[in-house]
């Protein structure tokens, strides 16, 4: 039962990634990027992890998912311009991924029996758990990504700024 | 037995955090047209009172703070000193080259600060998750001030480019910290290596080696991840290619350290190889490639990718004297790169109007202070004795002959000989007669800020080649902290 629900969306989660890549038109990318994070949710269900299922569902899939559409919408942005793409990309590219591809499934197929199910609902049962977590063991990570986030909207302001 | 409060461990990224958000709140209550130099000036005093932190560190009792993330010990306070010092030079070349009211030089002077925490946290941090907000922080803050003069076509190519091949390399890094949990359990850095003795699954954490090694490769610009240096130096202001040419490089050569010698010394013989190759490749076409270079800023472009060649040469000693050379590489690589953006940057100004090797002609005659600092610097790159750039190399060579590279020794040295070629090119260039109209008649009176910068450059690589013990103790007392080192590592067997 697990087994087949994870392969179902994982597999689900793959495929909008991949969708997200080649969609030409940006609500389309949208979309399937929702795709992308309910079917993470799943998989964080399948972990045994219902809170952070839950709560990837209603910020990620929700919130930030609506706020993404409405952006795209307001901006009117049009369909992408296709290009042929550069030469070294599909020399080198190619071959390169497709090679990382085949060690990795060979890497995972050879450890096919000693590769067990992980759970980590054993230990975040709930939000007090979570937040033990968080804001104890993960406290210096926490408060370093305010730094991050601080970075980047700081950069949104300088690169959208009009210059003088 | 660990007394020293936490807060203390993160005292330096405490104190450019608080600076940082200090000038966003009082950077828009300044009067729209007024200088906002004075917002240079006060980060300035941060970077300062973070260096001083860094210094006390070094004097603090080695230890971890925040349940194990972050680790204080001679190594990362050593690290911290350096780009403490990269991040206050570039500070007052920005404030040199950056002219007028211009509106947004709080954002950039914050971003500076704030990409400071995240390379000193990547030093300190010894465990993989917080080294990758580490990483993340300085990468976007860098990406960022790359694309800062947003007038020029090339400003916001350089900063695209820098930007999409750097995620691709952090999403490299990241993946292979999951590996390398997957094989192991954990992501703690001394944790790792003894759970790497009793996995089960090597292979995965070979894979997550070499995952990683990509990552790296990519922000230290090691061939053949190296595509995007030449393009973005030349399109990002020199300022801030002074400061992402060497900080970001120092901290991932800090982490590479980290992660090789600290969690994974038990794939030496995997890494080894890897890391010689990669040496050996950054040198050599690091040093072609500047051969044909007619633009400065592109010369030293690839001259950093030789560089970082070089520094990677000290990686395969596998013994502590691996370790300081690589430290004691990236101290004088980062003073005396600084140093020569620093003129760089002057003489071009922010939207560099200098910029091919023809254009200097004549700037020692124009301005014999800037002309005699660039012969100094260069002649330091070069490696010539009395300056911080030989003793860098003659370590780096002496650990690699240690354990048995000769031919990697070889190779490095016949690099430094083809690298000597393009640097003299620039001097030469510096210190012959102008025709009658040269574009270095332009260059203006260096401004205060900037006579610091030098200053600072110059007194550091003179110490570093003239008197280089003080700092080779520090270099090497953090090299003590990897107990997991063997001397004799294999002296023998890994003759290649």
């Amino acid at each position: 039962m697990h087994l087949v629900l994870f392969i179902i969306f994982g597999g689900l989660c793959v495929a909008g990634a991949l969708n997200l890549l080649f969609q030409r038109h940006p609500i389309n990318a949208a979309l399937s990027l929702i795709v992308v994070m309910s079917s993470l949710a799943v998989l964080y269900l399948l972990l045994g992890a219902e809170f952070l299922a839950a709560a990837q569902v209603i910020v990620y899939s929700g919130a930030i998912m609506v706020l993404f559409t409405f952006v795209i919408m307001l901006l009117n942005a049009g369909r992408e311009d296709r290009t042929h793409g550069s030469k070294a990309a599909y020399l080198v590219g190619i071959p390169g991924a497709a090679a990382l591809f085949a060690t990795l499934v060979y890497i995972f197929l050879s450890y096919r029996t000693q590769l067990g199910g992980a759970s980590i609902g054993n230990y975040l049962v709930t939000t007090s758990d979570l937040s033990r977590v968080l804001f104890r063991d993960l406290l210096l990570p926490f408060e370093v990504t305010s730094v991050l986030i601080l970075v980047a909207v700081l950069g949104a302001v300088v690169l959208a700024r009009k210059e003088h | 037995m660990n007394t020293t409060p936490d807060v203390l461990r993160i005292l330096p990224e405490v104190i450019l955090t608080i600076t940082g958000v200090l000038i966003m709140v009082i950077e828009p209550s300044l009067p729209a047209g007024a200088n906002r130099k004075s917002m240079g000036w006060l980060a300035t005093v941060g970077v300062v009172a973070a260096l001083g932190a860094s210094l006390y560190q070094y004097q603090l009792p080695p230890g971890t703070g925040f349940f194990g993330f972050v680790q204080t010990d001679a190594f990362s306070a050593f690290f911290h000193v350096v780009i403490c010092g990269i991040v206050l030079a570039s500070m007052l070349i920005a404030l040199d080259s950056i002219g007028g009211p211009t509106g947004d030089l709080g954002e950039y002077f914050a971003l500076l600060c704030f990409g400071a925490v995240g390379m000193l946290l990547m030093t300190s941090a010894v465990e993989l998750l917080l080294v990758f907000i580490g990483l993340e922080i300085s990468s976007i803050s860098t990406y960022i001030l790359a694309g800062f003069r947003r007038k020029s076509a090339r400003g916001p190519e350089a900063a695209l480019k820098y930007f999409l091949l750097g995620s691709f390399a952090t999403a490299f890094f990241l993946y292979g910290i999951a590996l390398v949990f997957g094989a192991t359990g954990t992501t703690a850095v001394y944790t790792i290596a003894p759970q790497l003795g009793s996995s089960q699954m090597p292979l995965l954490a070979i894979a997550g080696l070499g995952m990683i090694l990509i990552g790296i490769g990519f922000k230290v610009s090691a061939v053949p991840f190296q595509v995007w240096t030449p393009d973005v130096y030349e399109g990002a202001p020199s300022p801030v290619v002074a400061l992402m040419s060497t900080a970001p490089k120092v901290a991932a050569f800090a982490v590479l350290l980290r992660v090789l010698y600290g969690a994974l010394p038990a794939l030496h013989t995997r890494w080894v190889p890897i890391v010689w190759w990669l040496s050996v490749l950054s040198m050599t076409f690091g040093n072609l490639g500047a051969l044909r270079q007619k633009s400065v800023k592109r010369m030293l472009a690839y001259s950093s990718i030789a560089h970082a060649g070089y520094i990677l040469a000290a990686f395969t000693a596998l013994s502590p004297d691996g370790v300081a050379a690589a430290s004691f590489y990236t101290f004088s690589y980062a003073a005396m790169n600084v140093g020569i953006f620093a003129v760089v940057s002057h003489a071009g100004g922010f939207d560099d109007r200098l910029t091919l090797i023809e254009d200097y002609r004549g700037l020692a005659y124009r301005s014999p202070l800037l002309g005699a600092a660039m012969a100094f610097f260069l002649i330091s790159l070069i490696g010539i004795p009395f300056t911080g750039g030989f003793f860098g190399k003659f370590y780096v060579f002496s650990s690699t002959l240690h354990a048995g590279f000769v031919w990697l020794t070889v190779i490095g040295l016949i690099n430094s000989g083809i690298a000597a070629f393009y640097y003299l090119r620039l001097a030469t260039a510096v210190y012959s007669k102008a025709p009658e109209t040269s574009p270095a008649d332009s260059v203006p009176r260096p401004a205060m800020s900037l006579l610091f910068a030098l200053l600072l450059t110059v007194a550091a690589t003179l110490i570093l080649g003239i008197v280089p013990g003080r700092i080779l103790d520090m270099a090497r007392a953090g090299a003590g902290t990897y107990s997991s080192v063997n001397p004799a590592a294999d002296a023998n067997t890994a003759n290649r």
